[in-house]
């Protein structure tokens, strides 16, 4: 789960890493009394969308003034902000930070993520702040420092030093680090975080180290046990599909094509949009319906997949498992009955109690095309949808 | 043979929810040794016919149990790891899915030099056609034979299974070692097993994309493997940036593609079937007379 820049901030201001003063605007009125507050020589606003990029897509501006935050302000809220990470359609800004301007002397790279390859935990840094880490990985990988840490073991002074000292820094800006780092760290393992970067990390000219911004993701397995976390979530920053299928507890992922698919399984969920571009044919989601699908869950995933107004056709392949084909076959039937469907239906039933829940189809009076293998579904798939486009 | 379990098996069930019972009946119904189940408070209780114990340690003792499988809930499931580990099993199946993430990692950590093989988290477990069942994995599907199959994936390892025995080639063991980012027996370690039984004379891996385990698989299998091996990876048409379920499907940052893993598989001698559904004819057109 991702979150805004002030909520990170916030986090990081009660792990004592050090951050500018600021605070959050959703009016030009309120982003005048802030930079009045803030008193200093210059502010910056910045537009709380989850996405980077921001500044050069006009997101971030500086006022040297209250009454020109407020003017700044008035011109980033209600903006659609369009940078490389919010695709074409862009992302319509609600909020804005407003924070005291830094005097930047020198801008570096720090992030903490979980490393699946040696699975521990790594600390990375750079001397190239300011820009996207895997840029300088592609251009310059000897100026990242990796640094890896056991986790039943914790971040340990030395290493703090050998990062401190990679990254230039002299003995009291590496005393600083021992508390920014330290702060980071037990942020991310109190927390549960998946990814904590500060990018740029500032030397400002008064010689003090401060996250100039922040970027926190947290594991979607582990909101169950931080309440508060899960409490950050931005709605308004969600697909709204993808946000409907999360609340009915299925994994959804929209796509462009114009295949609905509904599968158990996230690998074979996979293979199956694989199996319809194969056959010539474009899927218009994934959809995992899990371990736990039955008539209910069937019905709701029928329902979300029919949102999409592209759908032409709908692929359902079950290799029941867990999950038995036979439930699965009555919530086709009721949702195909229920929702009066007007798209050509593809099923495929494989496994426990397969012939049972094809018997169910059969007996519906439905007009349903029945498939047997993987290849045989992506055909008819492919074929029913472009029987339905004309 | 088998690798990991066979008919001398004796397994433990942690967690005897709902989940736990249904699949401990398909087990024993398909004639694997479930000896107990562990319930801590529950001890002394029988469920489903299976005597329960408060703790690994005291199942072991009294039952001789060297494996368990795991269906304790996500916020039990890696101390409950660490306690199969504690009481010495030779090996332990975690099918629990969601799992935190640090959970994982720190119990991976810890497992480091013990003796204890962890399969999983979030995987469907481990079959010994007509041996053993660990797990939730169809096991009418399976048929006993020289092919063993390892994948990330649940479903879509029934349907690589189903694919083989539809063509008359039956399988040594079928392992799904889960789709996390963090799990317990990687491609590797299973590779590595395969290679080691005279009677596997074929393997099938089924990847997909995130994180680099086929690329390092490819490098093992180019380096350590006289066995032939053919693949498929999932989700070759997959967008960047977006979490397909599993929580290591993922493409980030650039790495993780399917192009880059089939290529290096590819570099390997590996034969990667080009559709899912070309799994089973790309083994039998690169290994003949593995049917039976």
């Amino acid at each position: 789960m991702n979150v805004h820049e002030y909520q990170a901030k916030d986090l990081l201001r009660e792990f004592g890493v050090a951050v500018p003063p600021g605070r959050l605007a959703t009016t030009p009125a309120e982003a005048e009394a802030v930079a009045r507050d803030l008193d200093a020589e210059t502010v910056v606003v910045k537009a709380q969308v989850h996405a980077g990029g921001r500044g050069k897509a006009g997101g971030i501006k500086l006022a040297g003034s209250a009454d020109e935050a407020k003017r700044r302000a008035s011109e980033i809220l209600g903006m659609t902000l369009r940078s490389a990470q919010t695709g074409p359609e862009g992302k319509a800004v609600r909020k804005v930070y407003v924070e005291t301007g830094s005097a930047i002397a020198q801008e570096l790279y720090l992030g903490i993520v979980l490393d699946r390859a040696e699975e521990k935990i790594a600390v990375i840094a750079s001397t190239e702040g300011g820009v996207e880490i895997e840029k300088v990985a592609a251009r310059s990988p000897e100026r990242i420092l990796t640094v890896t840490i056991d986790p039943n073991v914790g971040l340990q002074p030395y290493q703090v030093r050998q990062v401190g000292f990679s990254l230039g820094l002299d003995i009291d800006r590496v005393r600083q680090l021992q508390a920014f780092l330290g702060g980071l760290y037990r942020l991310f393992i109190e927390k549960d975080a998946s990814l904590a970067e500060i990018n740029p990390l500032v030397l400002t000219e008064g010689g003090e180290l401060i996250a100039l911004d922040a970027k926190l993701n947290f594991d979607d397995n582990a909101l169950y046990r931080h309440p508060e976390i899960a409490a950050l979530r931005d709605p308004e920053e969600e697909d709204p599909r993808e946000r409907e299928a999360r609340e009915i507890d299925l994994s959804y992922v929209g796509l462009d094509g114009d295949i609905g698919c509904m599968v158990n399984g996230a690998g074979l969920a996979m293979a199956t949009l694989d199996m319809i571009q194969h056959c010539g044919g474009r899927p218009a989601n994934f959809l995992d319906a899990g371990g736990t699908a039955d008539k209910e869950k069937v019905k709701e995933a029928f329902k979300l997949i029919l949102r999409d107004p592209n759908v032409k056709a709908i692929l359902v392949n079950i290799f029941g498992g867990i999950v038995r084909c036979d439930l699965i076959a009555e919530g086709v039937a009721a949702a195909a009955g229920e929702l009066g469907l007007e798209v050509p239906l593809v099923v495929r039933l494989q496994g426990t109690k397969a012939e049972q829940g094809r018997r169910i189809l059969a007996d519906s009076g439905l007009d349903i095309t029945p498939a047997e293998t993987l290849r045989d579904a992506g055909e008819k798939a492919v074929a029913a949808a472009r029987g339905a486009g004309g | 043979m088998a690798i990991l379990c066979d008919r001398n098996t004796r397994l433990l069930v942690q967690g005897l929810g709902r989940m736990g019972q249904f699949h401990a009946r398909l087990s024993i119904e398909y004639g694997t040794q479930v000896v107990g189940g562990v319930v801590p408070g529950k001890g002394g209780q029988t469920i489903e016919g299976l005597p329960v114990f408060d703790s690994v340690r005291q199942a072991v003792k009294q039952t001789g149990a060297n494996a368990s499988v795991i269906f304790v809930p996500p916020p039990g499931a890696a101390d409950a790891i660490l306690e199969a580990a504690d009481a010495g099993l030779d090996l332990s199946v975690c099918i629990t899915e969601g799992i935190p993430a640090l959970d994982m990692l720190r119990a991976k950590n810890a497992l480091r030099g013990c003796s204890t093989r962890l399969v999983g988290p979030n995987c469907p477990g481990v079959v010994t056609p007509e041996q053993c069942r660990i797990g939730i994995m169809p096991a009418t599907i399976t048929r006993p034979g020289p092919v063993g199959v390892v994948s990330r994936s649940g479903t879509l390892t029934y349907e690589a299974v189903d694919q083989l025995t539809r063509l008359g080639i039956g399988q040594s063991t079928c392992i799904g070692i889960g789709g996390d980012s963090v799990v317990g027996t990687t491609f590797v370690d299973v590779l590595s097993l395969f290679e080691a039984d005279p009677e596997t004379k074929a393997v099938v891996l089924i990847g997909e994309i995130g994180g680099t385990a086929e690329e390092t698989a490819a490098a093992f299998i180019q380096a350590h493997m006289k066995t032939p091996v053919v693949a498929f990876i999932a989700g070759q048409n997959a967008p960047p940036g977006k979490r397909m379920g599993h929580a290591g499907a993922i493409i980030a940052g650039g790495q993780g593609r399917a192009s880059d893993k089939i290529e290096a598989l590819e570099a390997a001698g590996v034969a990667v079937a080009g559709s899912p559904a070309e799994i089973g004819e790309t083994l039998a057109k690169q290994v003949p007379g593995l049917a039976s």
